[in-house]
């Protein structure tokens, strides 16, 4: 006979068993603002995948919570809907039986007292009838302004505390802040309540394969890391760029802008993994430390004038299709300063990447979706080549290539086939689509079993958001004091001046 | 695209996947593994299906290997190769070579694979029927990492089973027991639901699915408790019972898709246990290529240990024997992995232990005798 408990003695459960996936524990989710946009495309379809591919426990409950005047079946049906629309594997009757008899709305504001009541009778009720052990997760995806009043009705109603056995999780999105005072503010807020450990702040970024591959292509492999310094490479370059514009979003964007909707969060997570020192472990704790230890590194450039760049799209042809300008957009004061487009050159104090510049930029209109980093390599000391041979030759590159066609890219040198020496660039490729189609799981379905396992590694902490709003907000205090953004077509590679900032330095942008 | 050649070697059919890839503008990049399926003629068409499916989420060169019957003593000493070779749309998410051998070639099969293994990368075999007493010393079995049977298509299954915890080698696996991984996958998260003991287990399924045997296997080595082979009409398992401190604990499914699970002091649960197609379980198979230790040790178990129904004892004792002698050799070697395990237990009775033999000491003496 065996003993059993709960807690991970079950004697079913074997680590050598690999084929039994990680199954998140008796628990629910509860979504906050589940009326919204990502709610719907995001959330719902990402819960039911997560069902679909048998990684939900019994009984996981799903709760809705929100101001429309919904019976639990017009919830279902509405995230039936979704699910159906959005969801990235097939449809199948059986798993939507399963998820439904947990699926609960409570309807209510943010600030009425006995919806919570309401919810937190909800959830006691899941409990007995679901057997969800009184582990929940609460999904804020709400306005930032919402968030203080949510985390305080989450403590009144006594929903945030955790009895014996059991947790209690806060998940919330970006942005976190718009400065550091902003996010210290928010995380004041947040830690009233909950506990840092309690704590999962979603960087969808970071729940991307690619994004967890950069570390296993830099620490699971000896052919890389010995190259990945100062000595070898040039510089690096971090780019995400939209071709879209700022659609419906003119109430959230303006005041905020392309830098910190994007480099505080995304663009610095990247840093951090393609600049880190070689982490202890994977675990959560020991990630965090090198990330922020690198982030802790990062040095603004003196001349913020000269190493700086933002800019604004201007009406132009995007893709085939005619398009109007930031300041002609609906809702956006004409005279505003909000940049659309934003590039900054870092640079990290140590010992591996002194004076090896990171160039991070991003922006909306340009020329196409792309996200990637390039570590850009230094030409060879000496060529045994004459000068004509290696004409057409650049520099070597390693191009991590994060959304669309995740994969790896390495660019390097090859004779062209003749009887002169000639030797040209060729690329050698690596495609997620090719070698492991279709397995790549969503981000968020990544992230929310991450949660529901309580499983940290991907989630920024306090450390590292407080930390990027200290690299950027020098860059936006000077971008307030000083000029405008430039104007940039829309369908380019935005401004001119960005071309300059790296002209500068002797080098230019990739063309993603 | 497709390049049909006729009597033909394993050289020509590479220059022709140059080609085709040439043709259709694709170079070789991104293939995962090379998967060699052994199989006859009837049931080609539905394994290079599923592995077609598969290699959407594991691109990979597919080998088919069809012997064909020889019925003169004339055709059995010619020997001929035919080949069949698909690129590009024709071949899903990789390329296809279907290989017929004729005569003397169809005892060399792997002289013909071997060349046409992609470099450094991993082997799998897979026999959807009739698979070899022992998948490793088989000559195209040896060139593989994961051998890939289905006890399930044997005329025997649990006889099948037994003779496969003979031969275990790290490497075998059973799509009997890929099927399974849901049903396992659910029963461990039921437990983690409760905090009490597992007294004894009752599996229940349809008659010669060893499926039903390699849960109850798992589920007797893993828990340590007497687990009962029960039959129903099926589809495939119908359900699990585990009587334990806190009441039972049912994980019940009839109609083949959606179970539910009870627990005592807790409201009933549906949860999705879809059957799945021969195209999901060999993208499982292809997930992982590491031995399956989990499978070793529940195939080692010994099916002749599960405690079975009165019914079930039919299956295992009333089938009629087998026609041939290699049938009559297993049952012999199923008495003596029994033998061990009924002295085992007596002693261990008689010296007043409660320890049950282990799988592997088990396998080990039976292997002696």
């Amino acid at each position: 006979m065996s003993p059993l408990n709960g807690s991970g003695a079950n004697p079913l459960r074997d680590p050598a068993d690999r084929r039994l996936p990680r199954i998140a524990g008796p628990s629910g989710l509860v979504i906050f603002g589940v009326t919204g946009d990502l709610s719907r495309k995001k959330l719902m379809p990402a819960v039911y995948d997560l069902a679909n591919r048998g990684l939900l426990p019994p009984g996981f409950s799903l709760v809705g919570f929100a101001r429309r005047d919904w019976e639990d079946e017009d919830f279902a049906q509405v995230v039936h809907d979704a699910v159906k629309e959005h969801a990235r594997t097939p449809f199948r009757e059986e798993v939507w039986q399963q998820l439904i008899q947990g699926m609960r709305f409570v309807q209510g504001t943010f600030d009425d007292d006995e919806a919570f009541e309401r919810l937190r009778s909800t959830i006691d009720e899941l409990d007995k009838q679901q057997g969800t052990g009184g582990n929940f997760a609460f999904y804020l995806s709400v306005p930032p302004g919402a968030f203080p009043v949510v985390i305080q009705q989450l403590k009144k109603s006594g929903l945030a505390d955790q009895s014996k056995g059991s947790w209690r999780r806060a998940v919330i999105e970006k942005p976190f802040g718009h400065d550091l005072k902003s996010a210290e503010e928010l995380n004041k807020v947040v830690h009233e309540v909950f506990e840092p450990d309690q704590v999962f702040r979603i960087d969808h970024y970071l729940g991307k394969e690619t994004v967890q591959n950069i570390l296993a292509l830099r620490f699971a492999n000896t052919m890389f890391e010995p190259i990945w310094n100062r000595s070898y490479v040039d510089h690096v370059q971090i780019t995400m760029a939209e071709d879209i514009g700022i659609g419906g979003r003119a109430g959230y964007y303006d005041g905020i802008g392309a830098a910190r909707d994007v480099i505080q969060n995304h663009l610095l997570q990247l840093l951090a993994l393609t600049a880190m020192e070689e982490p202890s472990s994977f675990g959560a704790d020991a990630l965090a430390r090198e990330k922020t230890k690198v982030l802790g590194a990062v040095r603004l450039p003196k001349d913020l004038g000269a190493d700086t760049v933002r800019g604004q799209y201007a009406a132009g042809w995007q893709g085939g299709e005619k398009v109007i300008g930031y300041l002609q957009e609906d809702g956006i004061d004409p005279e505003s300063k909000t940049d659309t487009y934003a590039a900054l050159k870092l640079e990290i104090d140590n010992r591996r990447w002194a004076g090896v510049p990171f160039y991070l930029r991003t922006g909306k209109r340009l020329g196409r979706r792309v996200t990637e980093i390039a570590v850009v390599f230094q030409r060879a000391p000496h060529s045994p080549f004459d000068h004509t041979a290696t004409e057409e030759l650049g520099q070597n590159a390693i191009v991590i290539r994060v959304q669309p066609d995740e994969g790896i890219t390495v660019r390097f040198g090859s004779k062209v086939p003749g009887t002169s020496m000639e030797i040209r660039d060729v690329s050698m490729d690596f495609a997620y689509g090719e070698s492991f189609t279709e397995s790549s799981p969503e981000a968020y379905e990544r992230l929310i079993l991450d949660v529901l396992l309580g499983d940290a590694n991907l989630f920024p902490r306090t450390e590292e958001v407080e930390l990027s709003w200290k690299i950027l907000d020098p860059v936006e205090e000077y971008w307030d004091e000083h000029g405008r953004p430039a104007q940039y077509k829309s369908g380019t590679w935005g401004p001119a001046e960005a071309d300059e900032m790296l002209a500068r330095d002797g080098r230019s942008w990739r063309r993603p | 695209m497709k390049i049909d050649l006729t009597d033909t070697t394993a050289g020509e059919i590479n220059k022709a996947l140059t080609e085709g890839r040439r043709a259709i503008g694709t170079p070789a990049v991104g293939m995962v593994l090379t998967l060699v399926i052994v199989t006859d003629e009837e049931n080609a068409y539905d394994a290079l299906r599923a592995a077609t499916d598969a290699s959407r989420e594991h691109p990979s060169r597919t080998l088919v290997v069809i012997r064909r019957v020889s019925r003169t003593p004339r055709d059995r000493t010619t020997s001929r190769l035919d080949a069949e070779v698909r690129v590009g749309a024709d071949a899903g998410a990789g390329e296809t070579v279907v290989l017929r051998l004729y005569g003397e070639v169809s005892d060399h099969a792997d002289s013909v694979v071997l060349p046409l293994l992609l470099p450094d990368a991993p082997v799998v075999v897979w026999w959807p029927v009739d698979a070899p007493l022992d998948p490793a010393e088989d000559p195209l079995g040896a060139l593989a990492q994961r051998r890939v049977t289905d006890t399930y298509a044997a005329e025997q299954p649990v006889r099948e089973l037994a003779a496969r915890a003979e031969t275990y080698a790290p490497g075998d696996t059973d799509l009997a027991w890929t099927r399974i991984t849901p049903w396992r996958s659910m029963l461990a998260a039921a437990l983690d639901q409760v905090d009490c003991e597992v007294r004894s287990v009752e599996v229940e399924g349809e008659e010669f699915n060893p499926s039903c045997e390699l849960l109850a296997m798992w589920l007797a080595d893993r828990l340590g408790v007497p687990v009962q082979r029960s039959l129903s009409s099926g589809p495939g398992l119908t359900a699990v019972r585990m009587e334990t401190t806190c009441g039972p604990v049912v994980l019940d499914r009839a109609d083949g898709s959606l179970a539910n699970l009870s627990i005592q002091g807790q409201p009933g649960r549906a949860v999705a246990l879809q059957r799945r197609d021969t195209a999901e379980l060999i993208a499982e198979e292809l997930r992982r290529l590491d031995p399956d230790d989990t499978y070793a040790a529940a195939l080692r178990y010994g099916v002749e240990r599960l405690s079975a129904g009165a019914e079930a004892v039919a299956t295992l004792d009333g089938v009629p024997a087998g026609p041939t002698e290699k049938a009559a050799d297993k049952a012999a070697e199923d008495e003596a992995v029994a033998e061990v395990a009924v002295a085992e237990s007596e002693a261990g009775t008689e010296e007043g232990e409660a320890e049950r033999p282990t799988p592997n000491s088990l396998a080990r003496k039976a292997a002696s005798k």
